[in-house]
């Protein structure tokens, strides 16, 4: 189908009334630009943040934080990122081959300006790389170009199954550090008691999140998974934030008011329930929505589930550590991941695994060859992969994603029948 | 002493063929072990009486690590596993990988399902300002003793771990001295001979590649000075290899006069401190490593290192030998180009690959830079 043809298809649908807890979440987020703007512009310090990084401390403080991931995922998304991509890779020299929300968000700390939620420039910049050493050279570049700190949370990737006593130690340590040297630089006083409170508020929005996500393993999904991905600003932007409890408290009465209905939000049979493996293709989700849909294909799980599942008790600062050593997948072994995934796929009763190969990150597609075919030899589950981007829309191609589908729900249709006739 | 033409053959001989080195240390009853680029705690496999031998890929047309890979990772790890697919580290007891970035990562999860030869990952911590970060790589460091240990089949001891460093810390000198030394005499050190005699310490024992060093700086020192009156460059980056890119330089009358390479200088130009306990002398190395892409620093000084080097060397512009898909790299660029700019320092990037590659174009770029200069 021609992107006209689509646009004129959906022109016609009436379109579906937006969930009270999107709103709810649409709302929070563009108050968390207007407040972060808002305190630029009293002067305060504001910092720009990795999206699993230990918010609890800088959020304790009572610091407006943003995240360019959020922002870059939302531009591109909105199909704006053209304009960022070009200045990254023209004026700024940054290379094509770099991860695309980093070339959004690097052409955009040069305009700063598009429509839709805007950051203002940050007084400090915090990184963890447990998503991936990447981040370390983006963040590391804002923090250098603008003149400003970067506080650092090192996860040092964990190449066995198990976080040593070591790297708990040397986290803790970093944490420790943290604190001191974020509150002395922002002027910032720590509060032992509040910071107790948002680590239990965060551990409480984090079972939500998770709660809301097994919501899928129900047969037939109440919801179109995709739609989750609207929520994620949810775990990224204020995991700390009570505001987040309600979100998903209300999320959870809405998928639960489905389930009670028999109804989705997934409009027609769902005839193949799918893992999406990897971050959302932002530039192309309708197309890849549409596609899947053409097969009744509904996506049910996703990495997102697993990626905030930070367990950790409040108050324990070195189960802390830990936790946001493993919680993302990127900073743990193969054999971790090959389990996740496995585990992910019974629970949630998948029929099929969609593996996105996506261009801008590395550190999921150097290992995902050999992860594909673990996961599959270890649960028998099909799989098939297609070439996107999270960001640049340029690396993605409509045919291929279509004929790789095609091919996909004749290998799910095949399994289907042949377990149905044992 | 042997005559410095022998002894620069050798160097060459031995950059060119670091197989025959690995069956010559294996036919003399020796370890080997794989010692993957970048950094890998190299004292340690030589205290243990083993051999390091480095893993820096080579050019390999990628094939079989195509089911490993996407064609995106770069060359170097592509080719490293390539060759290990194809069987062409067969021989090495193991192989250290450091985890020093993202497809870094992944390579030590691939080879230790994919080859027959065990793994000893490592991850250096990023967060180097922090004194903590000693004791964690000291632990890492202690794990990667152990895993030698049982290979070897004998303890390794603190006083062998010392006198190895001592001696990589005299190759190191050595190493530096040679780079000084060589800028007298650029008719004789072309930019594939510099490149050679850097790249045959990466498959010779320190102590035998010391000697070697020894007697071509000696033999250096004994021509007379030679005017150069081409072009003066700084190199930098991961690698500039194969021999028919640097010859984009030398047949443009090109010298190299000082690098920033990472399989070159880089391995040099930071000592490891004196002090009792060897695997602390190692990791405060690490923490002292500066203007290095792979070690984060918050201030990240590449550039104005790189402005220093052209003023110390009295280059006239850097190349910037960019390793294709080396996202590190790729990162720094903007901002080492930046601060070369300000300098008033002329600068060319070309990119650098593993597959069997013609480099007409690099030929053509570097003779308008030339011209430009």
């Amino acid at each position: 189908m021609s992107e006209q043809t689509a646009a004129a298809e959906a022109a016609k649908k009436p379109k579906r009334p937006i969930a009270k807890s999107l709103q709810m979440c649409n709302d929070t987020l563009a108050k968390l630009y207007a407040d972060t703007n808002a305190a630029k512009a009293r002067g305060e310090k504001i910092g720009w943040s990795t999206s699993i990084f230990p918010q609890e401390i800088a959020e304790s403080m009572g610091l407006c934080v943003v995240y360019p991931e959020n922002h870059s995922a939302g531009i591109s998304a909105r199909k704006q990122s053209e304009e960022f991509l070009q200045h990254a890779e023209g004026p700024l020299e940054y290379n094509n081959d770099i991860c695309a929300y980093a070339k959004v968000n690097l052409g955009y700390m040069d305009i700063l300006e598009v429509p839709g939620n805007n950051m203002p420039l940050p007084d400090f910049v915090l990184v963890a790389n447990n998503i991936c050493n990447q981040v370390t050279k983006w963040f590391g570049n804002i923090a250098k170009v603008n003149n400003v700190p970067m506080f650092m949370l090192d996860t040092v990737f964990n190449y066995d199954t198990e976080v040593t006593e070591s790297r708990v130690k040397f986290m803790r340590a970093q944490l420790d550090a943290l604190i001191k040297n974020l509150s002395a630089y922002t002027g910032k006083k720590f509060d032992e008691d509040k910071f107790k409170e948002v680590m239990d508020i965060s551990i409480r929005n984090c079972e939500l999140w998770i709660e809301a996500n097994e919501r899928l393993a129900h047969t037939p999904s109440p919801l179109s998974g995709f739609d989750l991905f609207n929520y994620m600003a949810c775990m990224v932007c204020f995991r700390g934030k009570k505001e987040t409890t309600a979100i998903l408290e209300q999320l959870i009465l809405e998928i639960d008011e489905h389930i009670k209905n028999g109804t989705s939000t997934y409009s027609g049979e769902q005839n193949y329930r799918i893992y999406w493996d990897g971050i959302a293709c932002w530039p192309h989700l309708s197309h890849n929505l549409r596609t899947m849909r053409k097969y009744g294909m509904n996506v049910v799980a996703t990495a997102y589930v697993r990626a905030w599942a930070l367990d950790y008790k409040s108050g324990d600062l070195d189960g802390m550590a830990e936790a946001y050593s493993t919680t993302a997948g990127n900073n743990m072994p193969l054999e971790t991941q090959v389990q996740r995934r496995s585990d992910a796929l019974i629970k949630f009763k998948c029929d099929g695994m969609l593996y996105h190969m996506n261009r801008s990150c590395k550190v999921m597609d150097c290992m995902q060859y050999e992860v594909q075919r673990r996961v599959e030899e270890k649960t028998g589950v099909p799989f098939t992969s297609f070439d996107g981007d999270q960001s640049d829309y340029r690396n993605y191609s409509e045919a291929q994603f279509e004929t790789r589908l095609e091919a996909f729900a004749e290998m799910m249709k095949v399994r289907k029948e042949g377990m149905r006739n044992g | 002493m042997a005559d410095l033409n022998t002894r620069l053959k050798e160097a060459q001989d031995v950059a060119a063929n670091p197989k025959k080195m690995m069956a010559q240390y294996l036919k003399a009853g020796k370890k080997v072990v794989g010692c993957m680029a970048m950094y890998t705690p190299e004292p340690i496999v030589h205290a243990s009486g083993m051999i390091p031998m480095g893993l820096w890929g080579g050019q390999v047309e990628q094939k079989v690590v195509k089911t490993y890979m996407p064609a995106f990772a770069c060359p170097i790890m592509q080719s490293c596993l390539e060759l290990g697919l194809r069987g062409s580290y067969e021989g090495l007891s193991a192989a250290v990988i450091p985890t020093l970035c993202d497809v870094f990562r992944c390579v030590t999860q691939d080879w230790n399902v994919a080859i027959d030869i065990p793994v000893i990952p490592l991850t250096y911590p990023q967060h180097r300002q922090l004194e903590e970060s000693i004791a964690f790589l000291v632990s890492e460091l202690e794990t990667v003793k152990g895993k030698l240990e049982k290979i070897c089949g004998h303890a390794i001891t603190d006083d062998a771990i010392n006198a190895s460093i001592d001696l990589y810390n005299q190759h190191a000198a050595a190493m530096r001295t040679f780079a000084k030394v060589a800028n007298d005499h650029l008719d004789v050190i072309t930019p594939e001979v510099r490149h050679a005699v850097f790249k045959s310490a990466l498959f010779m024992e320190r102590g035998e590649h010391l000697a070697l060093m020894n007697d071509i700086i000696e033999g250096l020192k004994a021509l007379p000075v030679y005017k150069h009156t081409g072009k003066k460059v700084v190199l930098t980056g991961i690698t500039a290899e194969p021999d028919d890119f640097l010859a984009a330089l030398s047949g443009n009358g090109v010298a190299v006069v000082a690098d920033d390479l990472g399989q070159e200088m880089r391995q040099y130009r930071t000592e490891m401190p004196a002090g009792a306990n060897p695997l602390e002398r190692i990791a405060r190395q690490w923490q002292n490593r500066t203007g290095d892409p792979l070690a984060h620093s918050p201030t990240n000084e590449r550039g104005e290192m790189l402005v220093e080097m052209v003023k110390e060397n009295g280059a006239d512009g850097v190349i910037v030998c960019l390793m294709k898909f080396c996202d590190p790299e790729e990162y720094d660029f903007p901002l080492i180009h930046g601060s070369l700019k300000e300098a008033g320092v002329p600068t060319l990037s070309l990119d650098i690959d593993q597959q069997p590659n013609k480099y007409e174009q690099a030929k053509n770029r570097v003779q308008a830079f030339v011209e430009m200069l």
